[in-house]
């Protein structure tokens, strides 16, 4: 009982980590939150329905819908931010942008897809039930969570080892110094904003899958988690996102199991409101993203 | 006149709500702090209201007091633990509280549970919200030039100088979330009577965030700003409803144009800063 509920955990927490990242790498860099992240998040999940529904292989829809969500990112940061970001708006002003755009880009999938919950065409994996033990789940699962711990792998490589991440980890220390020292300001912004991007549209497609539902709402039901992902791991902390992620989802699958589903929001949010008080700037602090 | 006000009364009165509720938030955002319980502090004004009214039989202006009075006590329990917080720390640990308060109500059964609470009197007529809302400009107006307002514009613009000149930042901190803890109390509790019928989904993050849009849109410095920014955004639906769905396509990019163009808020428009 309890090892299935901490697979279950695990399963639900790398989706919730890999949304997360999203913000945190934006808060990083920018230091504001972009709320338009959540409806990127649910718009991908559409896009990948809509290719695999077509014909295109899950893997590739995936990739593609990843892309479209990058591009996307891109779009919300030229028109919710940065215009504000040459008139030096501060940070409260940008928020209620990004609100703007979310709302567009819901209104826009709501208009095309309408209200009714989609699903994805049935992949065979999702009837492949595998066993551990005592523990019982499907080949999709796996697939899942093996997607996102890659793509989380693959972020860590790009941050760490090559140019762009460095370039990005600079604009997070300091972005006047970063563009004394010759980086491409925009460019970066630009590109940080395609990766958060591109992996909250990854969680989007996955979470659809995990759930076998695509809604329009699906993007606000994540959203709240996303921010207390951030929080409990630490505002602009990659490492705290993931780690964040893995403790929100341990929290929901184990107050389902012990204390009952309609609690499962309260008590995370509790945790989150708990870690607050006693470590205001979360489990890996403020700033991590420099040394990430 | 009156047959333009049978036909809108009931978005005259939402409007006048939306008012109170962005004042409410505005108190905060006057002293700098993004504290954003505010949809909480409303529902426990709105359910005290409610049951004071259908289970008690509470005249109007008890059940308004009542759960302006809860909904202030409740603000001034959360400002203990939160005291530490700033900026956007403040800002999600008083989403999340929201949200635990929204569950709450959504579980118990003396609130109605999630198919809601009805049986409301329906008394908030027009006269009582905008007298509501009078009341409670003219305390802004009063006050508008008072230590306690000054203190507050400190505590904003820099919260360590405020300090240092001697402004207790932890008192008004503590004031600000309590003084909008209650107006938003005495929005709910109108709200509640207002409608007959409330359910905790009235109460969740859409709210909150929708009352922030209202004060930045209106300037987060200015209560009359906040005031015509619940105006403007409680009447932009009604007037693109003939958009049908591509409404909130142009909702959103209303919003989105005024803060490009206005990010310090309409009210920045005819002040010179």
């Amino acid at each position: 009982m309890l090892s299935q509920q901490i697979a279950n955990g695990l399963f639900l927490g790398a989706v919730y980590a890999l949304f997360a990242i999203g913000y945190t790498l934006v808060f990083g860099v920018l230091d504001i939150l972009n709320l338009a992240h959540a409806a990127v998040f649910m718009a991908a999940a559409f896009v990948a329905l809509v290719l695999n529904a077509a014909g295109v292989p899950l893997l590739a829809a995936l990739l593609l819908a990843m892309f479209f969500a990058g591009m996307l990112g891109i779009l919300v940061d030229r028109v919710a931010f940065a215009p504000l970001r040459r008139r030096n708006a501060g940070t409260l002003v940008p928020l209620i942008s990004s609100i703007g755009v979310a709302i567009i880009i819901e209104a826009t999938v709501r208009g095309v897809f309408g209200i009714d919950e989609r699903h994805f065409p049935r992949t065979p994996a999702a009837s492949v039930a595998l066993h551990a033990g005592s523990i019982t789940f499907t080949a999709l699962d796996v697939a899942i969570f093996a997607t996102a711990l890659v793509l989380m792998a693959v972020l860590a490589y790009v941050m760490r080892a090559t140019a762009l991440g460095r370039n990005i980890r600079a604009v997070a220390e300091d972005r006047v110094a970063a563009a004394l020292l010759g980086i491409d300001l925009e460019r970066t912004i630009a590109l940080t904003f395609f990766i958060a991007s591109a992996l909250g549209g990854a969680a989007g497609v996955l979470v659809g899958l995990q759930y076998d539902s695509v809604t329009t709402s699906m993007g606000s039901r994540i959203e709240l988690r996303g921010l207390a992902v951030i929080i409990l791991g630490g505002m602009g902390s990659i490492t705290g996102a993931v780690i964040g992620g893995f403790i929100l989802g341990a929290v929901e699958t184990l107050s389902i199991a012990y204390v009952g589903s309609q609690w499962r929001d309260a008590l995370a949010f509790g945790v989150m409101f708990l870690i607050l008080i006693l470590r205001p700037t979360g489990i890996l602090g403020k700033r991590a993203l420099r040394s990430a | 006149m009156l047959t333009f006000y049978a036909q809108h009364s009931k978005l005259i009165d939402q409007i006048g709500i939306n008012a109170l509720l962005a004042l409410s938030l505005s108190v905060s955002l006057q002293a700098g702090q993004l504290a954003l319980a505010q949809a909480a502090f409303m529902a426990v004004g709105a359910y005290t209201a409610a049951f004071l009214g259908a289970k008690a039989g509470w005249p109007l202006i008890g059940c308004a007091l009542a759960g302006a009075a809860l909904a202030a006590l409740v603000a001034a329990l959360l400002s203990f633990p939160i005291r530490r917080l700033r900026g956007v720390f403040l800002a999600i640990a008083t989403i999340g509280f929201g949200e635990i308060i929204r569950i709450i109500i959504n579980n118990l059964s003396i609130t109605g549970g999630a198919e809601g609470f009805s049986g409301i009197p329906n008394d908030a007529d027009t006269r009582w919200i905008y007298g509501s809302l009078a009341v409670v400009g003219a305390v802004f107006f009063l006050l508008r030039d008072s230590r306690f307002t000054l203190a507050m514009s400190l505590t904003r613009e820099d919260e360590q100088a405020a300090r240092g000149v001697g402004v207790d930042t932890a008192a008004v901190r503590l004031w600000t979330l309590v003084a909008g803890g209650a107006i938003a109390g005495l929005a709910g509790a109108l709200y509640a009577h207002n409608n007959f019928f409330v359910q905790p989904g009235d109460f969740a993050f859409g709210r909150a965030e929708q009352i922030l849009v209202y004060c930045v849109i209106g300037g987060t410095t200015s209560p009359i700003g906040a005031m015509l920014g619940a105006a403007l955004l409680s009447l932009l639906p009604e007037i693109f409803r003939f958009l049908q769905d591509y409404r909130d396509i142009v909702n959103g990019g209303i919003l989105l144009l005024v803060v490009l163009f206005a990010p310090r808020g309409i009210s920045s428009l005819w002040r010179r800063a």
